[in-house]
């Protein structure tokens, strides 16, 4: 492992809603240019992990630090100031706007006169859905019309337009067809090049296994445990998923099964 | 300008729906639709009157009866969009009415005597103030407590109505200043043929100016135009209906007394055959226009009407992307007190008299006027225009059948009756267009 500072760093961090506890003294880190998978089963808490990063919750305990330097996340609005983009599983699109609209809502491109620049907006809008999704077409229409897939490649676009240091997607290719998932792929090899860190969530373990330096296994709200992909194979992954059984590759961590 | 529009997308191909090659034009259709039924009303009225409807002095009554109700709905689209509601603006209404009435007879005399210049705008920015304060404690349950707003506003609406007879223990306060009456019309509050055209006149000019603005723009980024025949209709359409406007208020005469006195006023001689003078626009239909313009400015231009709408489509995707949504329906609603200040005025100008019952009622006309102009319940949809030209079509409705000598009874089950069939035809229409 390289001695850089990471990224981020996630330090036992734990969420309750009501009596359950969704994440339970969770660590992860991620450094510049890698792509960390977060593996699990449903309900295992990832999404819930990577919201505490991105603002939408906070943390009952545990400490978040970004470049070594210890910061509080308070709402999603502190996330983006520290470089955090984040494309939510449930793409957190307003249905009744459109791309332009949604790609820079809170972040409006304005006019000297402080009115929106909604020409400016849209020409970007076209430039960076170009680079996802060369075929879609449909700028004016509110995101409500569009295709599952363009709305995921929306939501995607919305978090890479902005510079992100760190970059959270959450199954951002699930609705995605064959030719536009490879090109989520190669952006992701892209970004890693450009020195972005990224956590990808995903059930597909090939996926995962093509894209990722490392994995981090998450069950029942705590991390079973870390490893490279090049030290374990799927098989032993989908382990760890299953049965929580940490294999010998692995950096074990409290959730894992003690025998 | 045409030569440089790239690509066009090819309008009215065949095969294609009439609503589909509406939009390729943007021309929508619901609007298209209810200045149809508006027209229906009108005609089916007039013809029921032996054209007494579309004569000018019911015109002229009609717009100025429709202000008061227009500015609010401007307001209560905003607050529906966010997908909340407010009840309670009725009884602002009443109670703001109550304490302006009470400042400019009661108050304001004892600072400065009757009849100051200052006391009319005194008064309108006492109401604004008040209006904006009661609307943003209410947006504050709302939106830090979150306490529903249909709770909150009920509330308020017999709370507001209950302040507005604490104010004077239910009397009415009466007259008003009389340079504070113009705001509610009558024959003072009309501004006369020669202002009217200027106003009509720069109106048209505006329109178009903009128009040719919005299509540079959009040719400088090379974006896709609608056909300049169409751009041309819009801008006759809009400049005709400003004309029409303009001309029916002028061909309105002043009563013959009235008219004499201002002749005189100014040294000229009154003929023995009589003299026309027509009133012109009214103060309280310019009040209305103004804010019409400017929410559809805020809704559509500023950052502001795009947080607002975007929370109405998904509230927490707003909350995701860094919007302090919080804020934002806090500041709706004090922008809907600030409306019911301005309203509050117009009726109590109108009537010339602060009754405590003022604005009874008036919550559920606002929200029929903000729904049938298009104004989705479930939020996230809706135009300015749309809800005023609702206004109008349910003012329209009221004022059409006191004039055929419908009974008041009556007039309530016809409003409702029409309120409930719109928005199930409506409903029907976006079902079939999406
Ligand atoms: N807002 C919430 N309120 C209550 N419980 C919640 C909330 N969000 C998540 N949970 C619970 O926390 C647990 C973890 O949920 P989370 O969404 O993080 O799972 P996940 O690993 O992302 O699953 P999936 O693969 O299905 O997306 C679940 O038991 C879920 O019911
Ligand atoms: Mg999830």
């Amino acid at each position: 492992m390289d001695m850089t500072t990471p990224l981020v760093e996630m330090r036992d961090i734990s969420i309750a809603f009501g009596g359950i506890k969704a994440v339970d003294a969770v660590s992860v880190d991620l450094k510049a240019g890698e792509v960390v998978g977060l593996l699990g089963h449903n309900g295992a808490g990832k999404s819930t992990l990577i919201k505490i990063l991105s603002g939408a919750y906070q943390a009952d305990s545990g400490e978040i630090r970004v470049g070594g330097e210890l910061v509080s996340i308070g709402s999603p609005r502190d996330a983006k100031r520290h470089g955090i983009e984040t494309i939510y599983q449930t793409l957190a699109l307003a249905d009744n706007v459109d791309a332009a609209a949604n790609i820079f809502l809170g972040r409006e491109l304005l006019t000297p006169w402080h009115t929106l620049d909604d020409s400016t907006m849209e020409a970007e809008t076209r430039k960076v859905m170009g680079r996802l999704n060369p075929h879609f077409r449909r700028f004016k229409e509110p995101v409500k019309a569009l295709s599952g897939g363009q709305r995921q490649s929306v939501a995607i676009a919305r978090a890479i337009y902005f510079n992100a240091r760190v970059l959270i997607m959450d199954e951002p290719t699930a609705a995605l067809g064959p030719a536009e998932t490879k090109q989520v792929a190669e952006l992701i090899l892209e970004l890693k090049r450009q020195g972005i860190g990224i956590f990808l969530i995903s059930h597909d373990l090939h996926d995962v296994f093509d894209l990722a330096d490392r994995v981090s296994v998450m069950k029942n709200g705590r991390v079973v445990g870390t490893a490279r992909t090049s030290d374990v194979t799927q098989d032993e992954v989908l382990g760890m998923i299953i049965s929580g059984k940490c294999p010998t590759g692995a950096v074990p961590g409290p959730g894992a099964l003690r025998d | 300008m045409t030569e440089a529009a790239p690509a066009p997308s090819k309008a009215g191909e065949s095969g294609r729906s009439l609503s589909d090659q509406l939009r390729e034009i943007e021309f929508d259709p619901r609007m298209i639709g209810m200045v149809a039924a508006l027209a229906a009303i009108w005609l089916g009225f007039n013809w029921l009157s032996d054209g007494a409807f579309l004569s000018s002095r019911n015109l002229w009554n009609l717009l100025v009866q429709t202000s008061s109700i227009a500015v609010m709905a401007c307001g209560m689209v905003l607050v529906i969009v966010t997908r909340n509601i407010d009840l309670s603006v009725g009884s602002m209404l009443g109670f703001v009415g109550m304490v302006v009435g009470l400042i400019q007879v009661r108050l304001l005399p004892e600072l400065w005597g009757f009849e100051h210049p200052l006391t009319w705008l005194v008064s309108l920015l006492a109401a604004i103030a008040l209006g904006s304060a009661i609307g943003l404690f209410q947006g504050a349950l709302i939106a830090w407590l979150a306490i529903p707003s249909f709770i909150v506003t009920l509330g308020g609406l017999l709370v507001w109505r209950g302040a507005a007879w604490w104010v004077t223990q239910g009397q009415t306060i009466a007259p008003m200043d009389s340079r504070f009456r113009p705001l509610g019309g009558g024959v003072e509050g009309a501004i006369g043929t020669t202002a009217s055209w200027v106003i009509g006149l720069a109106i048209c000019a505006l329109i178009c100016v903009a128009m040719v603005f919005a299509r540079r723009r959009r040719v400088r980024f090379r974006f896709s135009l609608r056909p300049l025949w169409a751009e041309i209709v819009m801008a006759v359409l809009a400049c005709g209906v400003v004309i029409a406007t303009v001309m029916i208020a002028n061909s309105y005469a002043l009563p013959v007394g009235i008219a004499r006195r201002v002749t005189e006023a100014k040294g000229l001689p009154w003929p023995p055959g009589g003299l026309f003078i027509g009133h012109g626009l009214a103060v309280p239909v310019l009040i209305a226009l103004a804010v019409g313009v400017a929410i559809t400015f805020l809704t559509t231009r500023l950052r502001f009407g795009r947080y607002v709408f975007a929370i109405g489509g998904n509230p927490e995707a707003a909350q995701l992307s860094g919007v302090n949504t919080r804020k934002v329906v806090m500041l709706v609603y004090g922008l809907m007190g600030a409306l019911v200040g301005i309203s509050a005025c117009i009726a109590t100008a109108r009537l010339d008299a602060a009754t405590n019952s003022a604005g009874a009622l008036d919550e559920l006309y606002v929200i029929a006027a903000a729904v049938i102009g298009g104004t989705s319940l479930a939020g996230g949809v809706g135009t300015i225009a749309g809800a005023m030209l609702g206004a109008l079509v349910m003012q329209s409705l009221q004022s059409g059948m006191v004039l055929i000598g419908v009974d008041t009874p009556l007039q309530n089950i016809v409003v409702g009756f029409v309120l409930v069939v719109a928005v199930w035809l409506d409903g029907l229409y976006r079902k079939r267009l999406g």
